[in-house]
C-alpha cells in the first residue's frame, strides 16, 4: 500500500481520526518511542513525528522548547530516520514526518525520499514549503509512494486551495487560524467557513492542527474536522510531569479524553 | 612606528581576518563569453595576505545579474531619483518592468530567493507584492518617497574624498566614502524604512513590526513609526540587548516596544522568527518592515530598490567629481542591503569591479565568524534560499563579528563595525592596486553607517 493510501484508511467514515504530534528525541529519544507506542495503544489513528530544527518559525514556545531540546539531545534527521524505522515495525499506526525545509535540502531530497521509503513513513509535511517551492520534493516523495501533505490556512485563497489540494495525497492540513503552533483557549470562529471553503473543492480528508489541545476543541471539531493534530497540548504534559513514566501516564490520559470527546458526538459534514 | 601606524597594526591584528568576495567582469580574463561576470572570493587574513576562496558565487551578484536581464539595462530607479538626488531631477516613471523574476518563480534570482514560508504568509506577502508594484510605478508614491528622503532624512548624502586615510593605507589611490552615516539615525537603513512604511500606509497597515541585530534598523523602523503614529514592535535578541543598550534605549524613546527575544542563540537571526511568527499571526493588520535584502518575495526585491538611492546618487556624484567611474565598488555585506544599495547603479558598468566585504569575526577557519557567502552553504532560512551558516544537517549556526576603526584618527568620521570592515578591505585594495600602470585607481566605499552605537563595544576591544 502506498502511504496515501494507508492514510486515506486511517481516515474512517463515521470516526474523526486523533493524531498526536510528538518531537522526535524530545525529551528523549527512548521516552519518545514509549509516547508513540503509547499514542498508537490509546486510540491514535495517525502519529505525526516533528523533526527539530533551529528555527522553527511556525512553531509557538512549546514547540519551540521541544526542537531545541531534542537537538541539545543530539538528534539528527538521520537519528530521527532510525528511530522512525524501528517505530515503523512496532506500530501499524500510519507515521508522518513533519519537518522545516532546511534539514531536509540539507539530507539532499531524493535521499529523504528514499529514507522515508524505507522508514515506512506515510506521508510528509513540510511547513515552510508552500506549493511555489515543493515541486522537486512532491515529485521525489511520489517515486517513493510516500503522501504530500500540503497545509492550507484561512489567508489562502480559492486559487490556493485547489493548488494545495491538487498537490495533496492522503489528506490536508488545515491550520486553525493564523499564528503558529501552541496552546490556545479557544477555536477561531473563522474555522468552520474556511473548512466549508476547501470542502468545496477536495474529497480528501481535512485534519485541523494548530492550537487543538482540549477535550472541548475535539467535541467542537467533531462535527466539522475528518481529523485533529494536537501538538503543543502534549508538549505541555511531557514538560510538567515530574517524571518520564508520568509524562507518558498523562500523554495516555489526554488522548483518551480527546477520543472519548471526537467519539462523544455524531459526524456531520459542514 | 608613528602612533597612528601602531594604530593601524594593533586594529588590523583586532580586526583578525576578514571575508571578501570580489567580483571581475570575465572580459578581463580574456575571451569568455561577453556580458558574463565571474565571481570570486579573497580571503584576507590578519596580515593582509589576500588568498583566493573556493566559492565561486554569491546571491548579491545573482540579483544584479537577474536585474540586468529584467530592466534590459536600463536601471529603474535612476530615471526617478535623479543624479545626486537633487529634486530637479525628479522625473516621473514611464513603463517600468513587473517585480516579478523573468526566470523561474516569483522573486527567484537564479535558484536563490522565493518564497520559504508558511502557507499563512502567502496571501500577505502577494497583497505586498501588489501594492509594491503598483507602487513602484505611482508617481505620487515616488514623490511621496523622494520627499521624505531630502526633507527628512537628509538626502543626498555627500561622498568624501579621504586621502589621509589613503595615505595612511599607502597612497597612491584616490578613496571616495559615500556618506550613508549622515542619514538622519545614522546609517542606510532609513532609506528602506521609509519606503516600506509608506506601503504600509498605502495598504491601511496600523501596525509594524521589525527584526534588529544592533539595533539600526529597529531605530529606523521606530523614527519613521513616530513619524507616521503607527505602532510599532521591535524584535531583539537578548544577546543584542544586552550589547546595544543605547540603541534599545533610543527605540524606546521613540516609542516602540522593544520585545527581548529568548529562543535560540538570542541575536539577530531569532528576533527574525520570532518576528515572522508575529506576522504570521497578525498579518491581516501588520506590516513587516525587513531590514535587509533578505526574506521572501518580494522583500529583496523591494529593499534593493529602496536602497539603490545610495548609487544612484554616488555614482552621479563620482562622475560630477573625477570625471569617470570608480575602478572598484567596496561595501560590507551582512544582509546585503548597503552593498546592494550602492551596487545596484553600478551593475551595468563592466569595468567597475564591485566588491562585498564578509566579516571574519575570529577568523574563518574557526566558528565564531560570519561570512555566510564565504563560509556557508546554500540552504533555506527566514522564508529565502540563500547562503547560511550551518552544520551538517542542516542545523543553523550562529553568526560573530568583531572589526575596528582606524579611519576616525584620519578623516575625523568614526564609521559603525559594519563599514569598518570594508574600509579595512579598502587598505588591501591600495596595496595591491597603488602602483597600476595607466591612471590612478579610484576607489568608492560605502560607510554605511555611524559608530556611535560601537563606541562601547570597541573602547572593550581596544583594552
Ligand atoms: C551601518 C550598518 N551597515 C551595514 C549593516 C549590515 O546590513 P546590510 O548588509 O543589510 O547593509 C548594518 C546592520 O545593522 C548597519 O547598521
Amino acid at each position: 500500500m502506498t502511504g496515501a493510501e494507508r492514510l486515506r484508511a486511517a481516515f474512517q467514515p463515521g470516526r474523526t481520526a486523533l493524531a498526536p504530534f510528538f518531537t522526535a528525541g524530545y525529551p528523549d529519544l527512548w521516552s519518545f518511542a514509549r509516547f508513540v507506542l503509547a499514542a498508537s495503544r490509546t486510540g491514535a489513528d495517525v502519529v505525526e513525528v516533528g523533526l527539530p530544527f533551529s528555527d522553527p518559525l511556525a512553531d509557538g514556545p512549546s514547540i519551540q522548547f521541544a526542537s531545541k531540546t531534542a537537538l541539545d539531545g543530539g538528534m539528527s534527521v538521520a537519528g530521527a530516520f532510525s528511530a522512525v524505522r524501528r517505530l515503523g515495525r512496532a506500530t501499524r499506526v500510519p507515521l508522518v514526518l513533519m519537518g522545516y525545509a532546511n534539514p531536509i535540502l540539507s539530507f539532499g531530497v531524493r535521499r529523504f525520499a528514499a529514507e522515508c521509503a524505507r522508514a515506512d513513513v506515510a506521508g510528509v509535511i513540510v511547513p515552510d514549503l508552500p506549493a511555489e517551492e515543493s515541486g522537486d520534493l512532491d515529485e521525489a516523495l511520489a517515486d517513493r509512494g510516500v503522501a504530500s501533505v500540503p497545509l492550507l490556512a484561512p489567508t489562502s485563497t480559492a486559487e490556493r486551495i485547489r493548488l494545495a489540494a491538487g498537490r495533496a495525497k492522503g489528506f490536508v492540513y488545515l491550520l486553525s487560524t493564523t499564528g503558529v503552533t501552541g496552546v490556545r483557549e479557544a477555536l477561531s470562529p473563522e474555522l468552520p467557513p474556511f473548512v466549508a471553503r476547501v470542502r468545496r473543492v477536495t474529497r480528501l480528508p481535512l485534519a485541523v492542527g494548530f492550537g487543538v489541545s482540549t477535550p472541548a476543541h475535539a467535541s467542537a471539531l467533531a462535527g466539522m474536522a475528518d481529523g485533529i493534530i494536537v501538538g503543543s497540548a502534549l508538549v505541555e504534559i511531557i514538560r510538567r510531569a515530574p517524571s518520564r513514566d508520568a509524562a507518558v501516564r498523562g500523554v495516555e490520559a489526554r488522548l483518551r479524553s480527546l477520543r472519548r470527546a471526537l467519539d462523544g458526538r455524531r459526524r456531520r459534514r459542514v | 612606528m608613528s602612533g597612528r601606524n601602531r594604530w593601524m597594526s594593533a586594529a588590523l591584528a583586532l580586526a583578525l581576518a576578514i571575508g571578501v568576495f570580489a567580483a571581475f567582469p570575465a572580459e578581463a580574463q580574456e575571451g569568455k563569453s561577453r556580458g558574463r561576470w565571474e565571481y570570486r572570493f579573497v580571503c584576507l587574513s590578519s596580515d593582509g595576505e589576500a588568498r583566493p576562496g573556493s566559492l565561486s558565487w554569491n546571491s548579491a551578484r545573482a540579483e544584479l545579474d537577474d536585474d540586468r536581464r529584467a530592466d534590459g539595462e536600463r536601471p529603474l530607479w535612476r530615471r526617478w531619483l535623479g543624479t545626486g538626488g537633487t529634486r530637479r531631477s525628479l522625473r516621473p516613471f514611464q513603463a517600468a518592468g513587473p517585480v516579478k523574476s523573468p526566470r523561474s518563480a516569483p522573486g527567484k534570482f537564479g535558484p536563490y530567493g522565493g518564497r520559504f514560508v508558511p502557507e499563512t504568509l502567502i496571501a500577505p506577502l502577494d497583497e505586498l507584492t501588489g501594492a509594491y508594484e503598483a507602487a513602484r510605478t505611482d508617481p505620487a508614491f515616488l514623490r511621496e518617497f523622494h520627499h521624505y528622503l531630502t526633507s527628512y532624512a537628509g538626502r543626498p548624502t555627500p561622498i568624501t574624498r579621504c586621502d589621509r586615510y589613503a595615505g595612511a593605507c599607502g597612497g597612491g589611490v584616490t578613496l571616495y566614502v559615500k556618506r550613508e552615516d549622515l542619514n538622519h539615525t545614522g546609517a542606510h537603513k532609513i532609506n528602506n524604512c521609509l519606503g516600506q512604511v509608506l506601503l504600509a500606509r498605502r495598504m491601511g497597515k496600523m501596525r509594524i513590526i521589525a527584526e534588529t541585530g544592533a539595533g539600526q534598523h529597529g531605530v529606523a523602523t521606530a523614527t519613521v513609526c513616530a513619524l507616521f503614529g503607527l505602532r510599532c514592535v521591535v524584535y531583539m535578541g537578548e544577546e543584542d540587548i544586552g550589547r546595544q543598550a543605547l540603541n534599545v534605549y533610543r527605540m524606546r524613546l521613540l516609542g516602540a516596544e522593544v520585545v527581548p527575544v529568548a529562543g535560540g542563540t538570542r541575536t539577530l537571526k531569532d528576533a527574525t522568527n520570532e518576528a515572522i511568527r508575529d506576522w504570521v499571526t497578525n498579518c491581516r493588520t501588520t506590516h513587516y518592515i525587513i531590514g535587509s535584502t533578505v526574506g521572501p518575495h518580494p522583500y529583496p526585491t523591494m529593499v534593493r530598490d529602496f536602497q539603490s538611492v545610495i548609487g544612484v546618487e554616488a555614482r552621479s556624484q563620482i562622475r560630477r567629481e573625477t570625471g569617470r567611474l570608480p575602478d572598484a565598488v567596496v561595501a560590507c555585506v551582512g544582509g546585503g542591503s548597503n552593498a546592494m544599495g550602492i551596487f545596484h547603479a553600478f551593475r551595468g558598468d563592466r569595468r567597475v569591479a564591485l566588491i562585498g566585504v564578509e566579516a571574519e569575526g575570529e577568523g574563518i577557519r574557526s566558528r565564531r565568524h560570519c561570512a555566510s557567502l564565504g563560509r556557508g552553504r546554500p540552504g533555506v532560512l527566514h522564508g529565502s534560499f540563500s547562503y547560511l551558516l550551518q552544520d551538517r544537517d542542516g542545523q543553523v549556526t550562529e553568526t560573530h563579528s568583531i572589526a575596528f576603526q582606524g579611519f576616525a584618527r584620519c578623516e575625523g568620521i568614526r564609521p559603525a563595525l559594519e563599514p569598518s570592515h570594508a574600509l579595512a578591505y579598502a587598505k588591501v585594495w591600495i596595496r595591491e592596486n597603488a602602483r597600476r600602470r595607466g591612471r590612478r585607481p579610484l576607489l568608492l566605499v560605502n560607510l554605511s553607517g555611524r559608530g556611535d552605537k560601537d563606541v562601547h563595544t570597541v573602547s572593550e576591544a581596544l583594552r
